[in-house]
């Protein structure tokens, strides 16, 4: 006797949450069957495997049915098809639209585009995320980004207008459209020992001070690309570095009053013109998108690298930049303060967050 | 001229792209009532166009507003080529008639194709202002109000009973016309669907005129059905009971008592302190509800000739009411009911389940007719009189039946058809009962009727009665005399036989009641109602089931009715076997709500029984099974058998325990005298129509006393000992009835979920035997069960009540069984708190309870159903009605916000929700659907009339 239809309507859709995420994992129903097998719920409640089966069958195909809707998830508030209580709306948005990590530092800052998808079978082999499941974090990723990356307002806000999602996951979201914009390079060795959460982190800086929407939030408020004027006046900070003097100075104040207080004081000193003029040329280069693309690398390599290699710790890290931040107000020569500021702040942020492990 | 009916297309949403080059959408609608149809403007390239038209104004009969449905077609527009139907939209504008119900029906609307399913949604707001005709009610009933629950509806109370209506509406089938053949499937599909809503609405105006008729308002206990013949035409008919209700005025004394949970310990009066659950006695009088009898018609049958002045007013080409010539035998049967009119009158129908207490003085026993009959020997198939003459003589029957039980009238009352190809098997049952013959006397006999006591939820009667005296006040004398205190004890009177002890019309072992030891009680009981509210019950009760399946040769026409008349006598005998067995292997004496299904197919017949298993502490308690061998001789098979003994006295045990069925242990002296010669006594007294009146008695006559002996001598016998024992217990946590609520189970919580699940089976085996044939279709309910236990889980500790089991055979080799019930979760601690609401609250609430709240989302349960994709079946011609039976929609607010979001629709087929408390019946609501889908070159259609009855406003507390 074979089954030809097996299927169960409630009045309230039926959810359970441990097949929805084996669904969202990308389990084909036998896999999911198995994996709840050895889960033990069998045991705990004394069904068979063929109940098993026919109820993952019947979550699966239910769940098909919603996946339409929740690529548009307004439209699974408003349709009438399944009535499902507003906290399980939520749920079914949150849980669709959420992504593993693995899988995201993956494709941070990559373009959205086909040809990244189509590689997304090397980014399963490598992260052992089944296909499918990356193919739907990819997926979401680019509608997500097509929905917003015109919209004006603020980022965070028109993603969780548009997506309803939570105000945590529409910020990840947020970092990631800004990285995908902009293209970050993120992939490299070298960067692998940053989280997503230090990326996430530092776009949610840039995107509060680099971009157009942190300088006037009423007038043409962009927050997806960067303040082109901005770059191009990151080129005045050259003088830091190009004035002999004024370098000299900025140096002298700066030892001055980390002396004693920072644990790395000679290396410090001995590296100062060198991190001084990393952090000052990559400024000056931004307004290059290649430039804009290595940021992080150019981070990493200029600056981080050279103070863990002295053994730097994070406190040094925090006094040295806090202190050579402020130092350059008291330059007379340098009247570049309020483009000073609103780069260095996001710099010694980022690369706050970046300093570790 | 008595009505304006007023629509407004507001708006669209999500329609599907028409316009492949632009990916868009010119839609506009088309709104018709009647002959009359009105067009938005275009609404260009959009998929949620705002047409915000004008008001559409029909003015139209009262008559054309209850039968004909508002038709809602969404068109995209087409320059060059025909415009293309996006779908459509029913609106059954019935809700808007009541004068105390809804004045506005307003809000988003699944757009339905019939190929397509739901293709967006519209926004209408439909207003019907109905002038008051004082020369009303010729050919309307507006305003006569229908609930499927077969108790009387919560916030009213009856006023009268007035007894059994019944009406039968034929007309041919589209899908069978010559223009099938030329017109497009979706045409017919729609010609279908109308037809379908037209003759529902017919049937219920002409229900409802015999309800005016008969002095009543309302139809409780609503049961539609349709019957789809094929060949020979569409029938819809009805069965109902007619009542005067009257509303209990929503001011100031609600009491608080609907939370189910608090109902086991609460009296009627709250402020009493001292729970007395069977108490009904003294205070009862005080608090009654008038009830009775009208005795001046009687409607079971000659309603159908009575109406035929209706019937003669021509309309809009349908086949006719259930009226016309009478034929030759049905002119017969009429003189004789003429003659029998005044036995007739105290010989009521009742579709209800559920009494006030006192109403039921003894129950009988269940009585059920089952008749064969060809579809296509009918004479006039578009006339209803052949089939009124069938099912006239199928309820002479049972009434036949009820009264050599020595009961009066038959409650609990229902009837159901099973068709494949010609043959039909009509069914009827009911619960032979007596009734108290004081509201059995003439006119406005009142009685202790509340609604359903303590034990039943929802019940919220008691404040309102006072306004009651002034209303009858001639009832106040007699009031005092009536009641429970007269002959028969409240919790165990309905058991006493209402039969001669020295004439009685079965074999029956007879004891005196263990209750009040005066009366002499049956040891088993058998009744197709709820669980009487006074009754006493040791333990929880459980769903039992009998499943049965008989092959059948193929055969056509009357040697086909012929086998299938011989083989129902067997399945009947069988199904009872079974469940008697059952109910022993629980260890409970007494079944509710049973329910026997008999479905036929081409190539076999399949028995489905189910009903709910209670231990009655009026009932003697049920002795065990006896094995017993053939071949004593034989070692190993002693042993064999002696180990089967073991294990289902080991069950027997294990059930005890299982539903808490502890009875006190009685000194055997007090019990009444042995009877010589104890047997297994049948309640179940049936017939087929084809074997005249002659009653068949199942008469085990086993050795024993006390013992049920199940004699092993062949292989048959085995298989059924073996498949007593398969039936597996619901896991822990779970318990499962068919009655509207579990007996023994008192504290609801709020939480539930009305379900339907569907499995198709394909029987694999060509050589199919009668065995494999009852394995395959046991595991395959056992199987549905054990997936909703599973489904489940989440809502432990939690019952599923009004479990409803249907079984289709739609081809060959193929079964489908359908169950729909609803998961009620329960506070396993047995909490009972006694907290009163305050009763401003519920004003509150009821005043913010205002028509905005009106919106009907439309609940689509069907559509997931239908839209699997069916394997390929012969034909067109396949149609099977999946009669899902009654679900209630009902609306509530969410408890936090008392603001108009209608946030989840609860539906339930009870007459109550857990935890709310209905403040407003908004109507009954039918919807039919049919839904066409295409596998390669075959076509089926799968049609569920479907019906949600009694949509309500409820404020939670």
């Amino acid at each position: 006797m074979t089954n030809d239809l097996d299927i169960f309507v409630g009045n309230t859709t039926l959810i359970d949450e441990e097949v929805y995420q084996l669904w969202l994992d990308g389990y084909s129903v036998s896999d999911a069957v198995s994996l709840r097998l050895r889960s033990g719920i069998l045991e705990q409640t004394g069904a068979t495997v063929d109940v098993l089966q026919s109820d993952t069958m019947d979550h699966y195909r239910t769940f098909h049915m919603l996946e339409r809707l929740l690529h548009t998830p307004s439209k699974l508030i408003h349709q009438l098809h399944f009535q499902i209580p507003p906290s399980r709306q939520a749920m079914l948005i949150e849980r669709y639209y959420a992504f593993d990590e693995a899988f995201v530092r993956e494709v941070l800052g990559k373009k959205l585009s086909k040809g990244t998808k189509k590689d997304l079978d090397d980014v399963s082999t490598k992260t052992s995320i089944t296909l499918k499941s990356c193919r739907r974090q990819f997926d979401n990723f680019k509608r997500v980004f097509k929905v917003v990356e015109e919209m004006r307002g603020s980022l965070v806000e028109n993603i969780q207008q548009h997506f309803l999602l939570s105000d945590r996951l529409a910020r990840d979201y947020a970092a990631i459209v800004f990285f995908a914009n902009s293209r970050f390079e993120t992939g490299k060795k070298k960067l692998q020992f940053l989280t997503f959460e230090d990326f996430a982190y530092c776009a949610e800086q840039m995107i509060q001070n680099w971009t157009l929407g942190a300088v006037d939030s009423n007038v043409d408020d962009m927050d997806v690309d960067l303040d082109k004027e901005f770059l191009q006046e990151l080129k005045e900070l050259k003088v830091l570095i190009t004035d002999k003097d004024l370098l000299d100075l900025h140096k002298s104040l700066v030892c001055t009053s980390l002396r004693g207080k920072i644990s790395v004081y000679n290396e410090m000193e001995a590296n100062f013109k060198n991190l001084s003029r990393a952090l000052v040329n990559m400024a000056s280069k931004l307004i290059h998108t290649k430039d804009v693309r290595d940021f992080f690398i150019d981070l990493v390599e200029k600056f981080i690298e050279p103070c863990k290699s002295d053994k730097w710790t994070l406190n040094d890290v925090r006094l040295f930049l806090t202190q050579y931040t402020t130092s350059a107000h008291t330059l007379d020569a340098f009247r570049h303060q309020a483009l000073w500021d609103r780069y260095m702040s996001t710099i010694k942020s980022c690369l706050l967050k970046m300093y570790h492990d | 001229m008595p009505g304006k009916l007023k629509v407004k297309i507001v708006a669209g949403r999500h329609l599907p792209v028409m316009d492949r080059a632009s990916d868009l959408t010119d839609a506009f609608v088309e709104v018709k009532f009647g002959n009359t149809t009105f067009k938005t403007d275009v609404y260009p390239k959009s998929l949620n166009p705002q047409w915000n038209s004008e008001w559409f104004k029909f003015e139209v009969d009262d008559e054309d507003l209850q039968d004909e449905p508002l038709q809602i077609t969404v068109l995209d527009h087409d320059t060059y080529s025909a415009n293309d139907a996006i779908g459509k939209v029913y609106i059954d504008i019935d809700p808007l008639l009541y004068s105390e119900a809804a004045t506005v029906i307003s809000g988003w609307f699944p757009i339905y194709d019939t190929i397509h399913g739901i293709r967006g949604e519209i926004n209408v707001v439909v207003k019907v202002d109905l002038f008051n005709d004082l020369n009303r009610f010729r050919q309307s009933s507006c305003g006569v109000k229908f609930f499927c629950t077969t108790s009387i509806p919560k916030c009213y109370r009856a006023v009268v009973v007035h007894g059994f209506v019944e009406e039968l509406v034929v007309n041919e089938d589209p899908e069978y016309q010559w223009i099938d053949r030329i017109r497009t499937p979706r045409a017919s599909n729609e010609a279908r669907q109308r037809l379908i809503s037209l003759m529902s609405g017919e049937l219920q105006r002409k229900i409802g005129l015999k309800v005016l008729e008969m002095r009543g308002n309302a139809v409780v206990g609503y049961l539609q059905c349709f019957d789809l013949e094929g060949e020979s035409g569409l029938v819809v008919r009805a069965i109902g009971t007619v009542c005067t209700l009257d509303k209990i005025s929503n001011t100031a004394f609600l009491p608080a008592c609907n939370s189910p949970s608090k109902e086991m310990k609460e009296i009627p009066f709250n402020e009493d302190p001292n729970p007395n659950t069977h108490s009904s006695g003294p205070s009862t009088p005080l608090k009654n509800q008038t009830y009775s009898f009208s005795p001046s018609k009687s409607y079971s049958r000659q309603s159908s000739s009575s109406d035929t002045d209706l019937s003669l007013t021509p309309k809009t080409g349908m086949g006719s009411g259930s009226a016309g010539k009478e034929g030759g035998p049905f002119k017969a049967l009429l003189r004789q009911q003429t003659q029998t009119a005044l036995e007739q009158r105290e010989f009521p129908f009742f579709t209800l389940t559920a009494f006030p207490p006192g109403f039921l003085v003894h129950v009988g026993g269940v009585v059920s007719a089952r008749s064969v009959k060809l579809l296509d020997r009918i004479h006039n198939p578009d006339e209803p009189e052949t089939r009124d003459a069938w099912w006239a003589e199928i309820r002479q029957e049972i009434k036949s039946h009820a009264k050599a039980l020595g009961c009066h009238a038959v409650v609990g009352y229902s009837e159901s058809t099973s068709i494949c190809e010609e043959v039909c098997i009509l069914s009827a049952s009911g619960t032979a009962a007596v009734l108290n013959p004081r509201f059995l006397q003439d006119g406005t006999m009142e009685g202790c009727l509340e609604q359903r006591l303590s034990w039943q939820p929802g019940f919220f009667s008691i404040g309102s009665e006072k306004g009651e005296v002034d209303f009858f006040p001639q009832n106040q004398d007699s009031s005092s005399l009536l009641g429970i205190e007269e002959t028969s004890p409240p919790g165990c009177g309905f058991c006493h036989i209402p039969y001669d002890e020295l004439n009685m019309p079965f074999p029956a072992h007879l004891t005196y009641c263990y209750n009040c030891r005066k009366q002499k009680v049956p040891d088993v009981l058998f009744t197709t109602i709820d669980l009487p509210a006074e009754a006493m019950v040791i333990g929880k009760g459980c769903l039992i089931q009998a499943r049965l399946c008989r092959l059948k040769k193929k055969a056509q026409a009357e040697a086909n009715a012929t086998s299938i008349s011989n083989l129902l006598p067997f399945m009947e005998y069988e199904v009872h076997t079974q469940l008697m067995n059952k109910l022993k292997l629980k260890g409970m004496n007494a079944l509710f709500g049973l329910r026997i299904q008999i479905t036929v197919g081409e190539n076999m017949l399949m028995g489905l029984a189910s009903a709910t298993g209670v231990y009655l502490t009026a009932l003697p308690t049920p002795g065990g099974i006896q094995i017993a061998g053939k071949t004593p001789n034989d070692g190993a098979y002693e042993q064999h058998i002696s180990h089967m003994q073991k294990k289902i006295n080991d069950t027997i045990a294990k059930n005890k325990e299982l539903y808490e069925i502890n009875p006190p242990e009685i000194p055997e002296e007090i019990i009444g005298s042995p009877f010589p010669e104890p047997r297994q006594r049948s309640r179940l007294l049936r017939s087929q129509s084809e074997s005249s009146d002659e009653v068949m008695e199942l008469d085990l006559s086993h050795g024993k006393k006390d013992a049920f002996v199940l004699e092993i001598d062949d292989t048959d016998a085995m298989e059924d000992v073996h498949s007593l024992l398969t039936d597996v217990p619901p896991p822990p946590g779970f318990y499962s009835c068919n009655t509207e609520i579990m007996p023994g189970i008192n504290n609801w919580t709020s939480d539930i979920q009305m379900f339907t699940s569907v499995r198709v089976s394909r029987l694999s085996n060509i050589n199919l035997t009668n065995q494999t044939l009852n394995k395959n279709f046991n595991d395959l309910c056992e199987n549905l069960l054990k997936s909703l236990y599973f489904k489940l889980r989440s809502m432990i500790p939690c019952c599923l009540c009004h479990v409803n089991f249907t079984v289709a055979l739609p081809e060959d080799e193929v079964i489908q069984v359908t169950v729909t019930a609803v998961a009620i979760t329960f506070d396993k601690n047995q909490a009972l708190q006694t907290s009163k609401v305050p009763a401003e609250k519920t004003l509150q609430r009821a005043s913010t309870d205002n028509e905005e709240q009106l919106q009907f989302p439309m609940e689509l349960c069907s559509d997931p159903l239908v839209s699997q994709p069916f394997s390929p079946a012969k034909a067109a011609s396949l149609d099977k009605a999946s009669p899902l039976a009654e679900g209630y929609l009902r609306h509530r607010s969410v408890p936090s916000c008392t603001n108009s979001t209608v946030s989840v629709v609860k539906m339930t087929p009870l007459s109550f929700i857990p935890g709310a408390k209905i403040t407003k019946y908004l109507g009954i609501i039918n919807m039919f659907f049919i839904r066409e889908t295409t596998s390669l070159r075959e076509m089926r259609k799968i049609q569920s009339p479907e019906k949600y009855a009694n949509s309500s406003k409820q404020p939670v507390f």
